[in-house]
């Protein structure tokens, strides 16, 4: 154990200065951002365009449409037809996909580091250049509803999640589904497709990341000769979404489906982001909930409700601050069978209480500060994963900047950030409980 | 056409040369072997080490003891307890992973170079002298019989389970290695031990390692991570069949979306026709979205999410087998599109445009999976086990080059059966009942 201790001090003396990410950008004349991630240990480079528009900058009605973009996007254009998108990069031994988000959609491909030209060319190409005809919609439409029954309709907890989000948020797009809600999916149309396109499918909207075997200037290069040309659209403007208003009333919701095999409590709590320039409070709460509940075996709520007093299967807290709007932080429990949800949730609730009380234990700080910065080392072998965390950034108001220093404000954050961003952080009136059980009435709210 | 020819010809010139993955076979002093991709670029090594038989090696009536004993091996060992285990690991900021299936249990590890020795000898702890202490033992119960209760209420799970069951029987293919509430309730510290000393034993070990380490260095790792593990375990279980009639089941279950998963025979890596029939499995359902299914079920008639196949192959037996989700009201249609698409290729095989393509994918996704450090000990482990010699990462994509549209259209002959395609249905399908 003293040798372990003794390892801890010696290995905090690593600089991360020394793993500097290898990070170049460039801008477009045309307002498109580019950013070049290098890795030269294979060839390999992934290609992806982010666009500044998820689904909760969807018009009210009209749920679902960003993610419905998202398919019909691979239906081709007069250069690349229906299908062949795909087929090119599979066919060139790669690999492409697409995924859509509160604040993002995001297309991308993996392949040899030198078919960059390749599918630059096509994914510059449906920017600007995609066909719809009618029966594409029809179909594709068919098949989102498919991937909603598989997702989120086959599943209860799902089902779960999705009420607490609607209930959680006020005013907010975040209380909207991503997928969508099904009566309005159903009522996409190919207009409703293609003026979501027209608007936020433009260079101005987006960033383009390649990660893997390339050099900075050949990437700008290839930018300028395939994005350069597309012309800005007019309608890009700052998002502002509407914003919750005063948040006065707790909320707590009964959830009950024959198909919930776990009954489970748990808690979202409205948490501010990570903001340009200011990202400490989103800092303290990262370690928030990592002391709550990131490990199962040493975090609080673990270590109090299944080692200590033994009520619980699991528990756990989960907080991801990289988000346009104020977004949640989100506790759960999971009781073993004979604990009732009103005792898994005091449970839960005095443990809150006894951090508020006494504060960061500094051993367990320390450990998390440790893993954090490793986190840089193990990172950088994945370098996908590294551009996934640029991309997400960009795309949620931050700047390259903001993401550089991250490392540096976690590192910063004191014991003190932690406990007054809990104290901030943990009122009621901002919060949505929610039980989910198996027989409705199993248990009364109290 | 000559445009094919030339894209084609480009893609064998500039796919990534493999001849970078540099795989060492080392021994250690203590005469233990291991493969080693030595990179030193960045200050971290990934282990992966496997131990043939897995849960598999359950002892008559211990369902679920070598699944538990995996899961405890991080509860505690030497003088740790739990907590101190979990904090000893992240002081160091270890990552370490242990696991089982039914062919191995596996440790995964990841460990910092700047405390490696501290590491390793944290892990060789906890594979050699956990504690198995009763509070873990019947906290770790406790989440198993969770996963248990989960799987009861989740259709994929089902499907899955209702299939192997069906295909296997009593062999431990046929049943979660999870084990029954009963199964796992009723075990022992007693059968914990007895599954560690059947299953994680000299005599199955495998062992691979990438990134910031020598050969030298990993030679003195290998000793002391396995000092003091028994020379022998439990004698390995018999090959098994699947028994695949062809027959549709329904298994019925309130769900808007009926899972479906469908099997037929399968074939050996050792067999001569492997790669014609991963190639053809390429086309019919392979990865992406240009397989047939993916284009008949999804993009033509909007059936699905997703479908796709794959060549399953375990130790101890192999079979051909696909799954999709559809609505009730439509999966009579997609698992006719499906019977379809089987027949039309079994008798007609595929064209020269498709092997093309499927080639050229297989052979330039290929390298992209060597990307990381632990990626690529991932796949030196997993070659290891299935009998691989450590230069087959340079020949494989020649073997594939090498099979002809006539291989593959003679093994959619010889392999594929239309009427032994077996489906199990779980949901409330339309029109679709169970074959008596």
């Amino acid at each position: 154990m003293s040798r372990i201790v003794g390892a801890l001090a010696l290995w905090l003396l690593i600089a991360p200065a020394a793993l500097a990410d290898q990070v170049t950008t460039f801008t477009l004349k045309n307002g498109m951002q580019g950013i070049v991630i290098e890795d030269h240990r294979a060839p390999v480079v992934t290609h992806m365009v982010w666009y500044r528009a998820g689904s909760a900058d969807e018009q009210r009605g009209k749920s679902g449409v960003a993610h419905f973009l998202e398919h019909l996007m691979f239906k081709g254009t007069k250069t690349v037809p229906g299908g062949e998108l795909s087929k090119i990069v599979e066919a060139n031994g790669g690999y492409d996909n697409a995924f859509t988000s509160y604040d993002q959609t995001v297309y991308f491909q993996r392949l040899a580091a030198d078919r960059l030209d390749l599918v630059m060319r096509m994914e510059a190409d449906r920017m600007r250049n995609l066909i719809l005809s009618e029966d594409d919609v029809k179909t594709e439409r068919q098949v989102i509803l498919e991937e909603r029954s598989q997702r989120i309709d086959s599943s209860p907890e799902a089902l779960f999640h999705e009420q607490l989000a609607a209930a959680q948020f006020l005013n907010s797009p975040y209380g909207t589904p991503t997928i969508g809600w099904r009566q309005e999916m159903e009522a996409l149309t190919r207009q409703d497709a293609l003026a979501w396109y027209r608007h936020y499918y433009a260079p101005n909207d987006a960033i383009l990341i390649v990660a893997g075997d390339v050099r900075p200037a050949d990437v700008e290069e290839l930018a300028r000769k395939y994005y350069g040309p597309l012309k800005p659209s007019d309608g890009i403007v700052p998002r502002k979404r509407p914003q919750e208003p005063p948040q006065l009333a707790e909320r707590r919701l009964s959830f009950a489906d024959p198909n919930i095999a776990q009954p489970m409590v748990t808690r979202s709590y409205l948490a501010p982001q990570r903001r340009h320039g200011d990202q400490k409070q989103a800092a303290a709460l990262t370690f928030l909930a990592a002391l709550l509940g990131g490990n199962a075996q040493t975090s609080l709520l673990s270590r109090s409700l299944s080692f200590d007093q033994k009520i619980a299967v699991s528990a756990g807290a989960s907080y991801d601050g990289t988000s346009l709007d104020p977004t949640t932080f989100t506790l759960y429990v999971v009781p073993v069978p004979g604990v009732s949800l009103a005792d898994a949730e005091r449970a839960m609730d005095k443990v809150l209480a006894d951090f508020l009380a006494k504060g960061v234990d500094p051993d367990h700080f320390a450990r998390l500060k440790t893993q954090l910065k490793a986190e840089l080392i193990y990172k950088k072998d994945d370098v996908g994963d590294l551009a996934r965390d640029y991309g997400q950034a960009l795309t949620s108001g931050l700047t390259v900047e903001d993401e550089q220093a991250w490392p540096d404000v976690l590192q910063s954050v004191t014991a003190d950030d932690v406990l007054a961003a809990a104290k901030a952080l943990f009122d009621r009136r901002h919060a949505v409980t929610g039980w989910a059980m198996t027989n409705a009435g199993q248990e009364d709210l109290p | 056409m000559i445009r094919a020819l030339l894209t084609a010809l480009l893609c064998v010139l500039a796919a990534p040369c493999l001849a970078e993955v540099k795989i060492q076979e080392v021994t250690s002093p203590g005469g233990i072997k291991a493969w080693l991709v030595e990179d030193h670029g960045i200050p971290f090594t990934a282990l992966e080490i496997r131990f043939r038989g897995g849960t598999s090696l359950d002892a008559p009536g211990k369902r679920g003891a070598t699944m538990l004993m995996a899961g405890l091996l991080e509860e505690g060992s030497g003088k740790l307890d739990s907590q101190g285990f979990a904090q000893a690991r992240e002081a160091l900021a270890a990552r370490f992973g242990f696991d089982a299936d039914a062919d191995s249990v596996s440790v995964s590890a990841q460990m910092l170079t700047e405390n490696r020795d501290a590491a390793v000898a944290l892990l060789h702890q906890a594979l050699t002298d956990p504690t198995f202490d009763q509070a873990s033992i019947d906290r770790v119960k406790g989440q198993i019989g969770s996963i248990i209760q989960a799987h009861a209420t989740d259709p994929q799970q089902i499907a899955s389970d209702r299939w192997s069951a069906a295909a296997f029987g009593d062999h431990p293919y046929g049943s979660s290695d999870l084990g029954t509430p009963e199964s796992v309730q009723a075990l022992t510290r007693d059968d914990i031990l007895a599954a560690k000393a059947a299953s994680m034993t000299r005599d199955r070990l495998f062992v691979s390692a990438a990134g910031d380490i020598t050969p030298a260095a990993l030679g003195q790792v290998l000793d002391r991570l396995f000092d003091g593990l028994p020379a022998t375990g439990a004698p390995q279980v018999a090959d098994v069949a699947p028994r695949l009639d062809g027959k549709v089941t329904v298994v019925p279950f309130d769900t808007p979306q009926s899972v479906v998963v469908f099997a037929q025979a399968g074939l050996r890596l050792t067999d001569k026709d492997y790669f014609a029939a991963a190639l053809l499995n390429q086309v019919v359902g392979g990865d992406g979205f240009s397989a047939r299914l993916m284009n008949e079920v999804r993009e033509k008639r909007g059936l699905t999410y997703g479908i796709s196949t794959h060549l399953v192959i375990l130790d101890h037996t192999d079979y051909w087998q696909g799954g999709f989700a559809s609505g009730n009201e439509k999966v009579a249609e997609a698992i006719k599109v499906v019977r379809q698409v089987w027949a039309e290729t079994a008798d007609k095989g595929v064209t020269e445009a498709e092997l093309t393509a499927a080639k050229t994918y297989m052979t330039g996704s290929y390298p992209l999976r060597f990307d990381g450090n632990d990626n690529i000990a991932g796949i030196l482990v997993g070659m290891q086990m299935v009998g691989l010699p450590a230069d087959y990462v340079t020949r494989r994509n020649g073997l594939i080059q090498a099979v002809t549209l006539a291989d593959v259209n003679r093994v959619a002959h010889r392999l594929m059966t239309p009427d032994k395609l077996t489906f199990t249905v779980v949901g409330h399908p339309d029109g679709v009942v169970s074959d008596p």
